[in-house]
């Protein structure tokens, strides 16, 4: 009987003591906080991926309510429906942001540019690139050895293992930047995107002259200016021989794909040309 | 035998071409002289296409206190200046020159005269050695004035003379001891004059004993010169490793080996000194060996700086056809080339070639804890753990344990029985956290 | 042709986890051929039961459940059956053997991650769940030289470790040494022991410091505890049970054992001074596999210390 009783008597005041001890803790230690940060928090996408430029989803909520407004701030993730959550929690205004997307300014294949060399390091694109130029004689080209694929939290970005070619789904894709800052050769543009996931870019970055460059790679941009020449919008700049469109300015009309001498401008989520 | 004391392995030497003398590569029709064939700034050229050179004029100048002059190896006219394709695919400007005759600048002393003393001050062998282009030639290729300029609160009391060549396959070191033994004393003690020190060490491994015979024969005669004999492991010839064995003193993490009273330099930077000072003649040869187990003919040879490499390796018969690798430099911490047709630069001190049978790397498995590259690792670090901090991409924890340390020695890699690339990711680590350390000082600026 | 392209260095021992492992089991072999030589048929089948349902499991696991290339050929299977079936008696019937090698494979190396990943060593695993959950067949151990075919009817007694414990040890040396004893297969032979062991070291499968320092550590202790009174003198603490066994061939396990040698040397004492305590106090004879499993789950902190760095600045003195 006695035992049962003790039991409870001992159990009992170690839970007691242990709650108290808590709570006292608890009091002791409490942070005051801004309820609006667990809130933003809550509405935020919470994928932690640093495509604010903040640590992660908490930070950049404690931005938001430090700053009390939303200038340079903007989770690219959730788009112009988070942001108006937010906005609305801090009681402003939204500002509305165009929607983008990565896109990769390399579209070369083992057929288009010939290799010179066999690699056989570890497949990473960084220690490639510290090492050398690279499987072909472009300098400025894609590795495919995915450290984008892998810096990527959403899976946006396949490699087709049959061409090597590293694509980026529009679908899938936030435009978190985080494969830019991955891609050792800065091939990796967050740019615009159109109704319909639609865009138009130069996918190439060689910046030799346009012969070196057709030499290392037929499907290089040559830095021809005949895309420049046919655009109505002035969306077309070449600077050291290669041509960049702008995302903000382009109609999509396509002018400039039909004209490319190698087929370097890509039009996504388009009926192929008839040329 | 002495030796250093932590980590260290043992690859098989590989020294085919000890036993073949150097060979003269006959002057070629044209030479391109790379402006960038040192750490530091690229030289800065002050000749003009179609401007008339002679052997061992100043054709680019040094741009700063850490670059180096360089001078024409031969002599003709400037065709161009322009950039080429190294053989890692980088562009690098270069001077180009076509070749008629071969008129020597007439300071420079081509009577082949041994000249044992020298009389010269310690700032006037600084200087000679700074104009003559000098830099190190243990493939690392920094400026050697620098290296003679050691911070003014160190006070240096040894020069310790690399003749350890611990990489596989090299030997011009090797021979340069033995067929220019007399000539490389002079030149130490024409280092020691310009360090102001009267204690000099020369540590030579022991799988080169007719080396050790040759200089300590001629030691025997010098004051203050002693050549040491060091166990033959792998990597004997890194810096701090070599300052260890030869002296017993550590140089400390991060700083130079001055620190600790010591300046080291290299035997072939020592033979192309005693050249510089003695005879005026500035740095426009390179010492190498051309050597593989493919190879019907290995050698050595003495090649005009801006020849192209296939012309060296076409002395004994070009490349091998069944060549699947080939290195500038040796095995262990050489670099893989794409191909041979790129000139010779200060850089080139061996092409090794490794047939395609036992070039490719093997197929890596997981890691089995077995703290072989622990073992292996000559600066104690784990090499294991950085390397797995690499993958996942943790640059502050790298930094904590001491990445910055590494040297790329590639004994991790070499021992790991799960072949895992060690090295690959730790480089990535270690190019990281040097730009985050870079970063942060620039911020605190 | 195309030349390859990769990272110095450009040249590898050739040293490979398959022969790190074939090393091993090359070492184990003399002692196997004494088991062979004292319990007959039995040794044979424990070992071949051992091993083939190891390596089954592996690959099954693998092959089903992990939907990975297969890794026994790396041979960890064969090393991990091996020296499972070291730690059982002879006769123990075949299906707790399968039992064993399942929850030494299954548990102990897979559910981890497989080999590299497993915090403890995967053979005692295996042993110490059998030791618990069949005790009464796990410690029935027969009589060594009772001729060839003997497998489960092989009549059984104590081992010299249970005679120690109730205090009736009349054995010799020399039979310690060469095996005539009662025992696991493995653990009879202190002789086959050491020479496997000391072609590991020659080999540069393991170093030293581990074997060295459970042993030391654990002919101190007894030395100590003998002097006051307590306990069996040190030869025989050494020799007998699975204390060599234990110290070259199980605490050496790569993936369970630090990796630094200040780490393995403590490793090794907490070993010694474990197995030591379990076997003068515990209600166990045999410590070992528990010493070691208790020290394998220090191993993490243990990594944590770092190995002597060239150029370490040197604490100044103040």
């Amino acid at each position: 009987m006695y035992t049962i009783l003790y039991t409870i008597l001992l159990l009992g005041g170690v839970g007691a003591f242990a709650a108290l001890a808590l709570f006292l803790t608890a009091k002791q230690f409490h942070v005051q906080e801004d309820s609006r940060i667990g809130d933003i928090e809550a509405t935020l996408p919470n994928a932690n991926c640093g495509g604010c430029g903040y640590a992660g989803c908490r930070q950049f909520a404690e931005a938001c309510v430090s700053a009390g407004n939303l200038e340079n701030k903007r989770c690219p993730v959730g788009g112009d429906a988070v942001m108006s959550q937010v906005a609305g929690i801090l009681g402003i205004e939204a500002t509305s942001g165009s929607p983008q997307v990565a896109v990769i300014r390399c579209a070369a294949d083992c057929a288009k540019r010939p290799t010179t060399n066999t690699y056989d390091g570890a497949k990473n694109c960084k220690i490639a690139n510290a090492l050398y130029i690279g499987e072909s004689d472009c300098p400025y080209g894609c590795f495919g050895y995915g450290d984008c694929k892998d810096s990527c939290q959403f899976g946006a970005i396949s490699i087709d293992p049959e061409t090597g070619i590293v694509s980026v789904d529009p679908e899938k894709c936030t435009a978190c930047g985080a494969c830019a800052k991955a891609c050792p050769r800065h091939l990796i543009e967050i740019r615009h995107k159109g109704p319909k996931n639609r865009f138009v870019y130069v996918a190439c970055s060689n910046k030799d002259k346009g012969a070196v460059a057709r030499k290392a790679c037929e499907a290089a941009c040559i830095g021809c200016t005949k895309c420049q020449k046919v655009c109505e919008w002035d969306a077309i700049t070449i600077e050291n021989n290669l041509a960049h469109i702008d995302g903000d300015k382009c109609r999509m009309c396509r002018k400039c794909e039909q004209g490319c001498p190698t087929k370097a401008i890509h039009a996504v989520n388009f009926k192929p040309l008839e040329r | 035998m002495k030796t250093f004391k932590i980590g260290g392995i043992h690859p098989h030497d590989n020294k085919l071409s000890a036993g073949r003398r150097f060979e003269q590569v006959p002057v070629p029709k044209e030479v391109i002289i790379q402006l960038n064939q040192h750490i530091g700034a690229p030289a800065i050229p002050i000749v003009e296409p179609g401007e008339e050179v002679k052997v061992g004029q100043l054709i680019a100048k040094a741009n700063g206190f850490v670059s180096a002059n360089i001078h024409s190896s031969v002599s003709g006219k400037v065709s161009k200046i322009d950039t080429i394709t190294d053989a890692w695919g980088t562009r690098q400007q270069a001077i180009f020159i076509d070749v008629e005759g071969d008129v020597w600048m007439p300071d420079i002393d081509t009577s082949c005269k041994f000249k044992p003393t020298c009389n010269l001050s310690a700032e006037v062998i600084k200087q000679k050695i700074a104009d003559a282009g000098i830099v190190g030639l243990g493939g690392a290729c920094f400026p050697t004035h620098v290296k003679l300029n050691p911070p003014k609160e160190h006070a240096i009391d040894t020069l310790i003379i690399n003749g350890a060549e611990c990489e596989p396959y090299l030997t011009p070191n090797h021979r340069l001891m033995i067929e220019k033994g007399e000539e490389i004393m002079v030149g130490v003690q024409i280092l020691m004059r310009a360090l102001g020190v009267d204690r000099a060490l020369i540590g030579i491994e022991s799988n080169k004993q007719d080396a050790i015979d040759e200089l300590d024969r001629i030691a025997a005669r010098k004051e203050g010169i002693e050549v040491i004999k060091l166990k033959k492991k792998y990597p004997q010839g890194g810096e701090k490793q070599l300052i260890q064995a030869l002296t017993d003193r550590e140089v400390e993490s991060g700083q130079l080996p001055s620190s600790v009273g010591v300046v080291v330099q290299n035997i072939a930077t020592v033979f192309a000194v005693y050249e510089a000072v003695q005879l005026n003649k500035p740095l426009i040869e390179m010492y190498m060996s051309i050597s593989g187990k493919e190879m019907e003919q290995n050698g050595n040879f003495c090649a005009r700086i801006g020849t192209s490499v296939k012309d060296v390796v076409a002395m004994i018969g070009g490349m091998p056809e069944n060549t699947g690798k080939i290195i500038a430099g040796g095995p262990m911490m050489g670099k893989a080339m794409i191909h041979i047709d790129t000139p010779v630069t200060k850089r080139t001190t061996g092409i090794t070639f490794i047939s395609a049978k036992s070039a490719p790397r093997f197929k890596a498995s997981a890691c089995i804890r077995c703290a072989r590259c622990i073992q292996a690792c000559p600066m104690g670090l784990e090499p294991y753990l950085l390397y797995k901090k690499a993958l996942r991409q943790d640059w502050d924890f790298m930094e904590a344990h001491h990445i910055m340390d590494c040297m790329e020695c590639g004994c991790c890699t070499f021992t790991c029985p799960s072949r895992q690339p060690l090295l690959d990711y730790i480089r990535v680590g270690k190019a990281t956290v040097a730009n985050n350390i870079r970063a942060r000082k620039s911020n605190e600026k | 042709m195309k030349k390859l392209i990769s990272p110095a260095p450009h040249i590898h021992s050739g040293d490979s986890v398959t022969r790190r492992m074939g090393y091993v089991i090359l070492a184990l072999l003399p002692a196997w051929g004494v088991s062979l030589w004292q319990f007959g048929l039995g040794a044979l089948l424990v070992t071949a039961i051992s091993v083939a349902s190891c390596v089954l499991f592996e690959f099954l696991i693998q092959r089903f459940l992990l939907k990975k290339a297969s890794t026994i050929g790396d041979l960890s299977a064969i090393v991990t059956g091996l020296l499972l079936a070291f730690n059982l008696p002879s006769n123990l019937p075949w299906w707790i053997i399968i039992i064993g090698a399942l929850v030494a494979i299954g548990i102990g190396k897979m559910s981890f991650g497989g080999l590299g990943n497993n915090p403890f060593n995967p053979a005692l695993v295996g042993r110490v769940f059998l030791l618990i959950s069949f005790p009464a067949q796990m410690t029935s151990w027969p009589l060594p030289n009772q001729g060839f075919m003997h497998y489960m009817n092989a009549e059984t007694g104590a081992t010299p470790l249970a005679k120690i414990a109730n205090g009736s040890l009349n054995i010799s040396l020399n039979d310690l040494l060469i095996g005539q004893t009662g025992g696991s297969l493995g653990e009879v032979s202190a002789i086959a022991l050491i020479i496997g062991a000391v072609f590991l070291l020659a080999t540069g499968t393991i170093r030293y410091y581990i074997p060295v320092s459970i042993l030391g550590t654990a002919a101190v202790f007894t030395a100590i505890l003998h002097a006051c009174g307590i306990g069996t003198d040190v030869l025989t603490q050494l020799l007998t049970g699975g204390m060599i066994l234990g110290a070259c061939f199980m605490a050496t396990d790569y993936a369970t054992s630090p990796m630094t040698k200040l780490g393995q040397i403590i490793f090794g004492v907490g070993i010694g001074i474990i197995t030591v305590l379990i076997r003068e106090f515990g209600i166990y004879p045999e410590g070992m596999s528990f010493a070691i499993l208790i020290m394998n789950a220090v191993t993490p902190l243990l990594n944590r210390l770092t190995p002597r760095r060239f150029g370490a600045p040197k604490k100044k003195k103040q």
